[in-house]
Order: C-alpha cells, then structure tokens, then sequence
C-alpha cells in the first residue's frame, strides 16, 4: 500500500510523457507564442522544433547543423544561407549576432506551416528587432523550413566616375600670428522644436539645419528645467540626429528623457552645437518609394528603399524620419538601422516604425539618412 | 576721549618730524616710457636700501644717500604703476607710472572669417597697437582700417584709439569672393582675410524631364538675391510625389547646378529646397 501512490505517480508520469512524444494537436503545432529557450531535438517533428533547432543553431553559428534543417527545395547554397545571417561588406549584421527569438505559429497542416518569427539582434548600436514569417513544409517525418532565396544586391564591374565634392580642413600652428587664422564654426540654426510625452519619458524633438557654406558637425543638447529655474536634467541627441551636416542640409533630431514627465519642467532650454570637419558630398543617396503602412502586427510603419547613386559602398545606413502635423508642426522623430550594406546603385528596404498613437495624426514625413562607411573615418 | 586724541596727535607729530629731521628723500620722474633708462634721485647722507616694485619687475639695491639711482631699460620694460621705496632709518616711498612706448606692432582681429553677402553689420574688427615691449599703448593713435575686394575698395576709415583699442563694424559687400581687410598705423600693418560667401538661394527653380530610367530632374542656376552663384556643395533636397510613394533625394550643387535621378514611373509632382527655401513645383507625367 505504501507503494501505490509512488508507483501510481510514476506511471502518470511516464504515460503523459509518451502522450507527448506522439500525440501533437490537430495542425501539429503548439499553440501559443514560444520564446527561444528551447533545447536542440535531434528530429524536428513539429514545425515548432524546426525553428528552434534552426535557430538555436544560427545562435551556436553551427551553420551545416542549421543548414541542415532547411529544405533542399529551397534552392538556396548554404554559403548564401550563411550570409544572409552573417551579412556582408561590413554590414550592420556582420557585426550582430542572434540574440534570442520568439516564434508563433501562423497557419498550419498535416504538410506545411507558416511561423512568424521575431528575432533579437545585439548590435555595437543597440538592440535590433527583425520579423521574419518562415514557411515550413514536412519532409517525411521531419519538418523543415523553406528558406527564401536571398537576393544579393549583385554591382556589375564598372567604371563610376565620381567628381565628388570634399571639404578639407587645414588648421592654423601655434606659431601663428594671434587673430591671423581664425575659422568660426559654421551656423546651425534650430528651425523647429516640439517637447511632447511619451510612453518612456518625455521627449524633446525637432529640425536643425546648417545654415553655412562649410559642413559641420552638429549636436543638440536639451536641458529640461523646473519652475525653479533648476536644471532638471540635461541629454543629448546622441545617434538620433544627422551628425554631419552639409551646407543649407536640414536634419531631425530627437532627445529622449527617459522617466521624465513634461509636467514637472517649467521651460527647457536648447543648445546647437558646431564644429567645423573635414566632410564628403558623396555618395548621394536617395529615398524612393516612401509610404505609411500598416504591417501585418497592425503598426505604422514608413516603409522605402535607399537607393545608393553614387559608388562608393555604405556600410551602415542609417535612416531619421521626421513626421510632420498637418500645421507642418514636427510630432514625430523616428530612427532605424539597416543591417545591410548599400552597395553602389542598388538599393536597400527600410521601416521605421510610427507610435500608434501619432499615426493618425502625421500628415506629412521627411527622411534623412546618415551613412557609415569603413573606409571613411 | 579728548585727552586719548592729543596723545595719539602728539605721537604722529613727532613721527613726522623725526622722518623730516633725517633729511633721507626721493624725487621719482614726472614720466617715463617703457624700455627706456631713467634716474630716482635722493637727499640726505649716509647708506640706504632701494626697493622697485613694478608689474614686471622688482629689484632691492643699497644706495647712499645723495647719489642719483639709475634704472636700466630692462627695470622698465613692462608698463604700469612703480613703487620706489628708500630706506634708511625710516622707509619712505613713491610711485610713478611708466607708459608704453612707440607702437611697435598692431594686433588685429576681425569677426567673422566667413560672411554672407549683403548682411548689415555683420563684419566687425578690433586693432590693438603695442610697443616693442608688447606694452599696450595708451596714448591715442589713428588706425586706417580699409576692406579691399579685387582691388576695390570697399570701406575705408581712420579710427583713433580709445584706451589703446580701435573698432569698426561694416555692413558685407554684394559679390562673394575673399576680401582683405587692413588695419594699418604709420608704417604698421596687419592684414586679415575674410570670406564673403552666397546669401539664401533666391528664385530657386527646377525643371524635370522623363528619361529611360525615370526622372532627370535638375535646378537652374542656383543665386542667391544679389546674384552670386551658391557654392559647390550646398544641398537642394528634391522630392517627388506620385503614386508609388514619395522619393526625397539630397543633392549637392555641382557648378552651380544640382541633379537628381527620381524613379518615380507614374505621373509625379516634383519640388525642391534649399535649407528654409522653397522652390517652384513641377508635374511630370506618367511613363508611356
């Protein structure tokens, strides 16, 4: 008798386990969304094992392992397969790794299925979010995925003549004559500026534009000051802004204050800094096909293409929309990274994303993109 | 109290009179200039210690009484207020002031080094004259300031210096080019250079035509209001709107022209600017 209850668990036990192993719901995939913790199975019978086999293997860059698990009527090479997570030409990616996942099923039959897939990227600029819908097929008893061919922006040889525009800078010695050299800085001016709430704090947003026939280098620095007249607290633009800033060339800025509440700051004092740098007026990059979208999560999104019309490559695009009211007023400054490199004329999509609340508001966008290039310092 | 103020009267009187009674004095120059020597004579008998203390220098010598002290031109280089102290039994001081000397060299600054066109009082410029000692002169002297553009000259005044500091303010010449600006005092002269650029773009205007592979668009001319072409570099921002979306393309002017290659196939609104200035619109219509 004292045994019974042990032996009766035990059974339990065991019984749900092989419950488990062979009996799955009716489309043969868990329901409900899955964070990526999952433990490597060594056959993927459901398509919720194959993404996370597949994935937990990009993680480990096992790559033949994950390769593996992508189907051979994919028609994709594994070495385009390890590019299109590893990145090329000093892209964003190629300095990311996968930081974690989270997978929900779309739809699904007894022979294919469709998993939507949010994947967390560590980059050197912050966290990167990429959504990516995953077609599944099964394969006998294995489940794999349907790996999309990756279309590799492909630059014929060519000549691109390029009479670009450069600044250089020359500096005056110590030795020179007092008042004999000087350079001002060039003038920025502030042409706009809104301070609204957000979710995450308060937010001090708005244009800059170089009002000089030389480049600078721009920063915009907010303090947020109480009915004391005290200083609250002071930020920068840091990487919200177009640093480099070519003559007569306008650019969002945006200052966040995380934690802070515009209700406690009395009046908030604005403070354009300039310098004077050496800058390239190449390569020109346009922004094409620009439209407010609606995704498939239900987000407004900017959607468009940089298109690069110069030849030299652009390691890190790096894009700053800001949206306008209808009264032109700036309610809105949003930022995004693409993870590919721009290569010479081709061109790369972008999104960035316009909080719920403001979308039916914005009127009107502009966008700027800042450029990062390896060979440039 | 009365009887505390006579004792104290009483004290003071006999000091006076025992300073007077050694018969030890100085007589400091009336002027001196810096860089130049000059003599402290002295009364009376017997040895004594000489102080100089000045803004540059400070010196300690024993001297007898009666005897003239000299001052080197190196005791006096640095311009300003002197104190000469004798001291025998008593100490007994005095102060003389020594200005700069000739100027010798001319300091000048100007602000900005870069103007736009036709901007009131915008360039403004400051002339200090100093002696061979890097003295600050004083003394009032007439600095010429002249603004000379390709040979012409554009402003031209004497301005006499008020506590060694001469100043202009000018409004910045029509045409962009570099000017040189010239401060000058008797046979000295300090040269500045200061860049006069393009104003704001005025009139901007672009035309548009359909190519194989979209929309050449391009700006006339770029001048600003007083007809001086806007430099190489300076960005006009393009945008068109059709029914694909909107294509922004940054362009920088080259030889006074900017260019942009817009994709757009349908029929499509194109406009530019240039910083805070609008330019025309134009429609072009759809690919056939």
């Amino acid at each position: 008798m004292k045994y019974a209850v042990p032996i009766i668990l035990v059974a339990v036990t065991v019984g749900l386990m092989v419950l488990g192993l062979f009996v799955t719901t009716q489309a043969g995939v868990p329901v409900g969304v899955t964070k990526g913790s999952a433990l490597h199975t060594a056959k993927a019978t459901t398509p919720q094992q194959a993404i996370d086999n597949l994935l937990l293997d990009v993680q480990r860059r096992n790559w033949d392992r994950a390769f593996a698990a992508v189907s051979s009527s994919s028609g994709i090479t594994e070495q385009a397969f390890i590019q299109d997570w590893t990145g090329s030409d000093g892209s964003l990616r190629s300095f990311s790794s996968l930081e974690g996942y989270e997978s929900r099923p779309l739809h699904a039959t007894n022979d294919e299925a469709q998993m939507r897939v949010h994947l967390n990227f560590s980059t050197p600029v912050g966290p990167l979010e990429d959504v990516r819908d995953i077609h599944f097929i099964r394969e006998g008893d294995v489940w794999k995925a349907v790996w999309p061919k990756v279309q590799v922006a492909s630059v014929p040889a060519e000549v691109i003549p390029v009479t670009f525009l450069r600044w250089d800078l020359v500096t005056g010695s110590a030795g020179d004559e007092w008042g004999a050299r000087n350079i001002d800085a060039p003038h920025v001016r502030i042409i706009s500026m809104n301070a609204v709430d957000s979710g995450s704090g308060a937010v001090v947003m708005g244009e800059v534009t170089n009002e000089d026939t030389v480049p600078a280098f721009v920063t915009v620095n907010a303090t947020l000051v109480d009915g004391n007249g005290n200083p609250i607290d002071e930020e920068s633009s840091f990487d919200k802004i177009s640093h480099i800033l070519l003559p007569k060339q306008v650019s969002p800025y945006r200052i966040d204050f995380p934690n802070l509440h515009l209700k406690n700051v009395k009046s908030v004092r604005m403070d354009e800094k300039a310098t004077l740098v050496p800058a390239s007026a190449d390569p020109v990059i346009g922004v094409m096909n620009q439209r407010i979208e609606t995704d498939p999560q239900g987000k407004s999104v900017l959607h468009g293409d940089l298109l690069n019309q110069g030849g030299q490559t652009v390691n890190i695009p790096h894009v700053i929309a800001s949206f306008y009211d209808s009264n032109g007023k700036v309610v809105w400054v949003s930022d995004g990274y693409v993870d590919r490199a721009l290569l010479p004329k081709s061109s790369q999509p972008f999104a960035v994303e316009i909080p719920k609340n403001l979308s039916s508001e914005v009127h009107s966008f502009h966008v700027v993109v800042n450029q990062y290039s390896l060979n440039k310092s | 109290m009365l009887r505390r103020f006579k004792i104290f009267a009483l004290i003071y009187f006999a000091a006076t009179w025992a300073g007077l009674c050694s018969a030890q004095d100085l007589r400091v120059p009336g002027s001196a200039s810096a860089g130049a020597e000059t003599t402290v004579s002295t009364t009376g008998s017997g040895k004594a210690t000489f102080y100089l203390v000045g803004p540059g220098a400070s010196r300690k010598s024993d001297v007898t009484l009666g005897e003239d002290i000299h001052l080197s031109a190196q005791d006096m280089q640095t311009a300003g207020r002197y104190l000469a102290i004798l001291c025998a039994d008593t100490c007994h001081s005095s102060a003389f002031y020594v200005s700069a000397g000739k100027p010798a060299s001319l300091s000048f600054i100007v602000h900005p080094s870069r103007v736009p066109v036709a901007l009131n009082d915008a360039v403004s410029g400051v002339a200090f004259p100093f002696d061979q000692y890097r003295n600050l002169v004083l003394t009032p002297v007439n600095v010429n300031f002249q603004l000379t553009a390709k040979d012409t000259s554009l402003f031209s005044r004497a301005v006499r210096t008020q506590n060694g500091i001469a100043w202009f303010r000018t409004t910045s010449g029509k045409s962009a080019g570099p000017v040189r600006i010239t401060a000058s005092l008797d046979d000295l002269t300090a040269q500045r250079a200061l860049q006069q650029v393009a104003s704001d773009p005025c009139n901007l205007r672009i035309t548009g035509q359909r190519t194989k592979i979209g929309i050449l668009v391009q700006t006339e001319p770029v001048h600003d209001c007083a007809g001086n072409v806007l430099p190489d570099g300076t960005i006009v921002t393009f945008t068109a709107t059709g029914q694909d979306g909107k294509d922004t393309v940054d362009a920088p002017i080259k030889q006074g022209i900017a260019r942009a290659q817009m994709d757009s196939a349908g029929a499509t609104t194109i406009s530019a600017a240039s910083g805070v200035v609008m330019g025309n619109e134009i429609r072009v219509g759809a690919q056939p």
